[in-house]
């Protein structure tokens, strides 16, 4: 299987230089397709202070087929779906845009970019994002609750 | 060339002596149809060159096709007609350069000159297909001096748009080359697979010695192994073909057939080879896959998404399936596709209401006597009390021949005892129920027909070989099944078209119409029903009444695609 190698590689690469604000390790001792990630928003954001689980599912297929990202902490963000689920709509992820010399790394700093700076265009949870457009201030507001409830 | 086209030709041989002045007319006819929208004429062709790059172009069968999509513009005059699946019985009734009098004595009669419910198509088959993607790629490989498989991503990228694409090319080559995902120096380094020492593979991080690899021109490169996955993957799981790009991180050149063969095995060729024929058809707003079942066969029609208000474009397969080519629905002429949107749409809302229309039995409306319904007649005698009636409105059956007795029409009670909103509303479920039901009874009654039928078939051959009777011509009877179920299917759609339509005179007619049609239809049904030692002897009776329903079913269709083309019919919802 020509994604072990790969893996291992990205793996080890991960855990001595993880991506900024990241922390990584495996969910299970066994399991080198399920990862867990802590990740720290960025400290101009409005989700400073938090600090978010993220699962990452990777498919047997991988390099081939891309990742699949869960926020295991609640997030108040336009691309994230306020569900159990929290998943991230993220472009490079799609099927069509995925390609396989992609890794994690790369998409954990994309994650991290539109935590930062969400992209209601995009969104997933439409109520959210017209809020981000037309009500700023309501928005970071609840934001802001939700990080202090959630990811502290 | 086509071999499957179900089109008749103009030409000299199969006029008549009387009629030589047709194909005349036709071919001054399709010239001024070409000067006038050479444009939608260029886009409903499917083999021909490109107009501005070629002057040899003579009036051979494919112009002839070609005019289709300028007909519609000329209103009358639908340049030639086309067999709608009258010729799977003996009754033929459409052609209009048969000769007077030399096939059948009544089709001139009933044979208007040009049908207005009929559109021009044609049947191809997967290699007809091939064969045009390749005759179209050669062509402009040719012209752009671009390798074919260049050439193919090119024509692809502009959906097989040839002027388009020779426009773009030629306006800025490199542009139009970057955007359909091909990179500069396509014509040189033919792919090939390099051995690479000191490589290593960026996708499974793979460095052995002797490592395999590849890249396009893009120079993206990955061994062998990674890229061959890659494209077995799109093409087997997500049945991607026509636009794989490089496994490269951001790279949008598309991968070429070439490339392709070179690197993954037989099987997965032939797949992404099928997958290109299926986007080929896709791509093409003049081409349809034929929705039956396993079917391999598409269809081109020149009727236009626009024009689907104004035509219901029914489209006969090699395979004997009928189907609009507007939705790929089975034929539902009369009624253009958006009401038949929404009249499916309206049915599946409203099952529960209307699901006792179904049921297979009712009560004699004399007697009270439970009556089964096994046939596909409507003309229902109980067996207990004798009182022959209508199983659609439980009504005598000795008044419906009558002109003042009308089965189809929904009589709106006048206004006095429909002015709270309950029997409003009672009202308006009345009148769905009431076409509804009429449009589920026929659908029931087509297949209880063919049942009939199927069994009347096998009884005969039984008693033929159990009795030593002489062979019986049953062909008759095979016509006339097939004319029950034709009828059927337009009288079914007749009534949720019925359901849109305003009152006025124009309905009226049209409920005239249907009506005779289903007198006809019945009439025939019910041959059916008679002793099975019976049937030869009604041979001739069967014939005329088979000939008399697809006659009323052309004067039905042919008055309402008419007016459906003048934009005459009042509805009482709007067209969208
Ligand atoms: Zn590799
Ligand atoms: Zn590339
Ligand atoms: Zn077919
Ligand atoms: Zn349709
Ligand atoms: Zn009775
Ligand atoms: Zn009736």
């Amino acid at each position: 299987m020509a994604g072990n190698k790969r893996l291992m590689k990205e793996l080890a690469e991960n855990q001595s230089t993880p991506p900024p604000g990241c922390k990584i390790s495996l969910e299970n001792d066994d399991d080198i397709l399920l990862w867990n990630v802590t990740m720290t928003a960025p400290s101009d954001s409005i989700y400073a202070g938090g600090n978010f689980k993220i699962l990452i599912k990777i498919p047997k297929e991988y390099p081939f087929k891309p990742p699949v990202l869960n926020f295991k902490t609640k997030v108040y963000h336009p691309n994230v779906t306020n569900d159990e689920n929290g998943s991230m709509c993220l472009g490079m992820l799609r099927p069509d845009e995925w390609k396989p010399p992609n890794k994690i790394s790369d998409v954990l700093k994309l994650v991290r970019t539109v935590l930062a700076a969400p992209q209601p265009d995009d969104a997933v949870e439409q109520g959210i994002a017209d809020q981000y457009k037309n009500n700023r201030k309501e928005f970071e507001k609840v934001a802001k609750d939700w990080v202090n409830k959630y990811a502290k | 060339m086509p071999i499957a086209t179900r089109k008749r030709k103009a030409d000299s041989t199969t006029a008549s002596a009387d009629a030589t002045s047709e194909p005349q007319r036709k071919l001054t006819k399709v010239s001024k149809a070409l000067q006038k929208d050479s444009i939608s004429q260029e886009q409903a062709a499917l083999p021909a060159t490109p107009q501005t790059l070629t002057s040899d172009k003579g009036m051979d069968s494919d112009d002839d096709f070609n005019s289709v999509a300028s007909s519609m513009d000329l209103g009358e005059e639908m340049s030639s007609s086309v067999d709608f699946g009258a010729g799977e019985s003996d009754v033929d009734i459409d052609d209009d350069y048969q000769d007077d009098g030399a096939f059948d004595a009544t089709a001139k009669d009933l044979a208007p000159k040009r049908k207005h419910f009929e559109v021009e198509f044609k049947v191809y088959s997967p290699q007809d297909i091939q064969s045009q993607q390749d005759t179209q790629i050669a062509e402009v490989a040719n012209l752009l001096e671009q390798p074919s498989e260049a050439t193919a991503i090119l024509l692809r990228h502009t959906r097989w748009n040839k002027e388009r694409l020779i426009e773009q090319y030629m306006d800025n080559q490199e542009q139009m080359l970057d955007k359909a995902g091909l990179g500069q120096e396509i014509n040189q380094n033919p792919p090939r697979v390099v051995v690479k020492n000191g490589f290593t593979c960026d996708i499974c991080c793979e460095d052995g010695p002797g490592l395999e690899t590849f890249a396009m021109n893009c120079n993206h490169r990955f061994c062998t192994d990674c890229y061959r996955q890659y494209l077995t993957q799109k093409i087997k799981d997500e049945g991607e073909a026509a636009r794989i790009k490089c496994p490269g991180d951001g790279c949008r050149k598309i991968i070429d057939a070439k490339s392709l063969d070179l690197l993954v095995p037989n099987e997965l060729t032939d797949r992404y080879h099928q997958l290109l024929m299926r986007t080929y058809v896709d791509d093409k707003e003049s081409l349809k896959w034929c929705p039956a079942p396993n079917c391999v066969y598409a269809v081109e029609c020149g009727v236009k998404k626009r024009d689907l208000n104004k035509i219901v474009p029914t489209v006969h397969c090699e395979c004997k399936q009928s189907f609009c080519f507007g939705c790929t629905l089975p034929d539902h002429q009369p009624c253009p596709c958006v009401l038949v949107k929404r009249w499916i749409k309206k049915c599946e809302d409203d099952s529960e209401t209307a699901n006792w229309i179904s049921a297979n039995t009712k009560e004699c409306p004399k007697c009270n006597s439970t009556i089964e319904k096994n046939g596909g007649c409507n003309h229902m005698t109980c067996r207990k009390c004798k009182n022959e009636f209508c199983w659609m409105c439980m009504g005598l059956w000795s008044e419906h021949g009558t002109s003042w007795y009308n089965c189809n029409r929904f009589e709106e009670r006048s206004g006095t005892d429909a002015r709270d909103a309950q029997a409003k509303s009672r009202q308006s479920l009345e009148r769905y129920l009431h076409y509804y039901n009429r449009y589920a009874n026929h659908e029931q009654s087509a297949r209880l027909d063919k049942d009939i039928f199927h069994k009347t078939e096998r009884k005969m051959t039984l008693l033929q070989s159990t009795s030593g009777m002489s062979w019986i011509e049953v062909q008759f009877m095979e016509a006339a099944s097939q004319a029950l179920q034709q009828c059927r299917q337009t009288l079914k759609w007749t009534y949720a078209f019925a359901y849109y339509l305003a009152r006025n005179n124009q309905t009226e007619i049209f409920e005239d119409n249907q009506k005779d049609l289903e007198m006809a239809v019945e009439n025939l049904s019910e041959m059916f029903e008679k002793p099975t030692d019976q049937l030869a002897g009604l041979k001739v009776e069967m014939m005329d009444k088979t000939t008399y329903c697809m006659r009323r079913r052309v004067i039905l269709l042919d008055d309402t695609a008419k007016n459906l083309k003048e934009e005459t019919w009042k509805f009482n919802v709007e067209l969208r």
